[in-house]
């Protein structure tokens, strides 16, 4: 169980329908099925990752999130998930209007940009940064639209997203005080519940 | 023909006719008194009868998916790459079933058979029979063979449209209905493809109105061009490239592969048959006209064409899944542009708009229509895993 699935599975109510935008190999979903009796779909691209799922007995649909979710009635699951993937689709803004169009309520976590290691990298080397965690190099990243906790909240502001629960943690998905103190600047990973206002 | 039967082949098979007495009410509001239907089964039925799955065939299809008739055949069934041991409808766990439908020609009740009630063989008179009606004597014949509900129901193409009858019209006898190359109904030139199709037959002079048989022939020219046009309709433009394209010599580095390779190697300057895909059309409408009968493959088309189960609720397909209660598998295939993906994902689409449990593969593959036919390593990889979470569900 990833620590960031192991937070998220708590704000999941027994019993409701799920749906995980990049679901991978499908390990939340059943971990969900399994303990909470959700009733889970996942969407994913990578054949590989789908036999994953299939395997375990997760519905998936193969679909690629950039090209949008018209295919998906407003409000028809009451919690629409996006693990680790915010930073490598097209339109981050619209994914996430479709979200809570889809979703009753929405759980997004990705890599804090501002954190204090990715500004010292970029502050001292003068190169983008490149991390265990972010291994990539910036040519080939799929990583392409990188955002802080605090451009996060800043847009959640602007557009009116009620943030119910925020949680910061570091790369171990620890959480401690003084990264709540600090969250822009010490936590690695954000995660986010939120809902239309 | 077979030299030995490999290990992951059902074998030797036999196929076995049920008849039934009791009236089938079509839904024409014509009435079959009577009627029989030809089965093949592979693997053995369960202690609870849960392992059972039923396999609906597609247009031209028949009974005979997998296995052996004799060692003299030189094809084995139509579906074989999927099913026996240790394939992806695998015998050893699952007791298959597969019939040839109402108005076939390959055994079961059809055009080519006698009519009880003239004494001669019913031809033109045969009713029309729809996806609808199949699906309601397949359900008779669960009942016959004692089987409460499928562990799945499996099709493609015409076979996907049964499937979908089957999870609307009997949701509680089907746990899993998967199917293959579908759409929820024809478009416009679907239609018209049949239309030239069913006008090849009808035009045919030896094609009598249908009563051919009376006049000792059949209107093979008829049904030649009829399968030559739809032989062209399940290819993809990239299969036929690679089909066609094989002579070295018409393809260097800087030419594309457009599969124009030539029969006798030079042009003919005549109305002959001078490229490698003439041909080949011609030998596979000539193989089918031998095989098939004229009448069935007009009633096989009018059930594509008649197709659409949205009628019955305001041409909302998302209202005909409201009761379905199996889980759902579809797989499309890139290069099919008879049912290109997107007719696929009308159908997904529908059944997510109900709520329904849906899985959806859209798989990669260039052969075209024919892809759910042939053994593509993604799709039978994706049905061995779904086939076997199935079976742990049975304990087949």
């Amino acid at each position: 169980m990833r620590a960031d699935l192991d937070i998220i599975q708590k704000w999941i109510q027994p019993g409701t329908r799920v749906l995980d935008l990049g679901c991978g190999d499908g390990s939340l979903l059943a971990y969900l099925r399994d303990q909470k009796q959700t009733i889970g779909l996942g969407l994913e691209i990578d054949n590989n990752k789908i036999d994953s799922c299939l395997a375990k007995g997760i519905d998936v649909i193969q679909q690629d999130l950039n090209k949008g979710l018209q295919n998906f009635q407003s409000q028809s699951f009451d919690t629409v998930l996006l693990t680790q993937t915010l930073q490598a689709v097209h339109y981050p803004d619209r994914l996430i209007d479709e979200m809570l169009r889809i979703g009753k309520n929405c759980i997004v976590t990705f890599p804090n940009f501002g954190n204090w290691k990715s500004r010292a990298y970029l502050n001292f080397k003068g190169r983008m940064p490149v991390s265990d965690f972010m291994p990539y190099q910036w040519y080939d990243t799929p990583n392409i639209h990188f955002c802080t906790v605090r451009d996060f909240d800043v847009f959640c502001e602007q557009r009116g997203i009620h943030v119910i629960t925020r949680t910061v943690v570091d790369n171990k998905h620890r959480d401690s005080w003084i990264i709540r103190t600090f969250p822009n600047l010490l936590s690695e990973i954000a995660i986010y519940h939120f809902s239309r206002p | 023909m077979p030299d030995f039967l490999p290990e992951d082949c059902v074998g030797i098979v036999t196929p076995q006719l049920y008849h039934f007495d009791e009236p089938l009410t079509l839904r024409s509001g014509k009435v079959l008194k009577s009627y029989d239907l030809m089965v093949e089964t592979y693997g053995e039925l369960n202690a609870d009868k849960s392992n059972a799955i039923l396999i609906c065939h597609a247009l031209s299809g028949d009974h005979h998916a997998a296995g052996y008739h004799s060692m003299a055949d030189k094809k084995p069934g139509w579906w074989d790459v999927c099913i026996g041991p240790g394939k992806p409808i695998d015998t050893r766990h699952f007791f298959v079933v597969c019939l040839n439908n109402l108005g076939g020609c390959a055994g079961s009740t059809g055009p080519a058979s006698l009519n009880p009630e003239t004494g001669t063989w019913y031809g033109p008179d045969f009713p029309v029979v729809t996806v609808r009606d199949w699906v309601n004597s397949q359900a008779r014949l669960a009942d016959r063979l004692g089987i409460q509900q499928w562990a799945a129901v499996v099709g493609g193409s015409l076979g996907g449209m049964q499937v979908m009858r089957w999870s609307i019209s009997y949701p509680e006898r089907v746990r899993h209905a998967i199917m293959l190359a579908v759409a929820p109904k024809l478009s416009a030139q679907n239609i018209a493809f049949n239309e030239v199709a069913r006008q090849s037959i009808t035009a045919d002079p030896d094609f009598y109105a249908g009563r051919y048989r009376e006049h000792g022939v059949i209107p093979k020219k008829g049904l030649m061009l009829a399968r030559m046009v739809g032989h062209i309709t399940y290819l993809s433009d990239s299969a036929m490239r690679e089909k066609f394209g094989k002579a070295t010599q018409e393809i260097t580095e800087s030419s594309l592969n457009l599969g124009r390779d030539l029969r006798a190697g030079k042009l003919s300057f005549g109305f002959n048959v001078d490229f490698q895909v003439e041909s080949y059309l011609h030998y596979q409408g000539e193989r089918f006209s031998e095989s098939f009968d004229a009448n069935t493959y007009l009633l096989m088309t009018k059930a594509l064409d008649y197709f659409d189960p949205s009628v019955d609720y305001d041409g909302d397909l998302s209202k005909a899944f409201a009761n379905s209660n199996c889980r759902f598998l579809l797989m499309s295939f890139s290069t099919d542009w008879r049912f290109p993906p997107e007719r696929t994902r009308e159908i997904v689409t529908a059944l997510l708009k109900t709520g329904k449990q849906v899985t959806y593969l859209d798989i990669e593959a260039d052969q075209g229509h024919d892809a759910f036919l042939l053994p593509v390593p993604r799709y039978m990889q994706a049905m061995s895993t779904y086939m076997n979470r199935v079976r742990q569900e049975v304990k087949g």
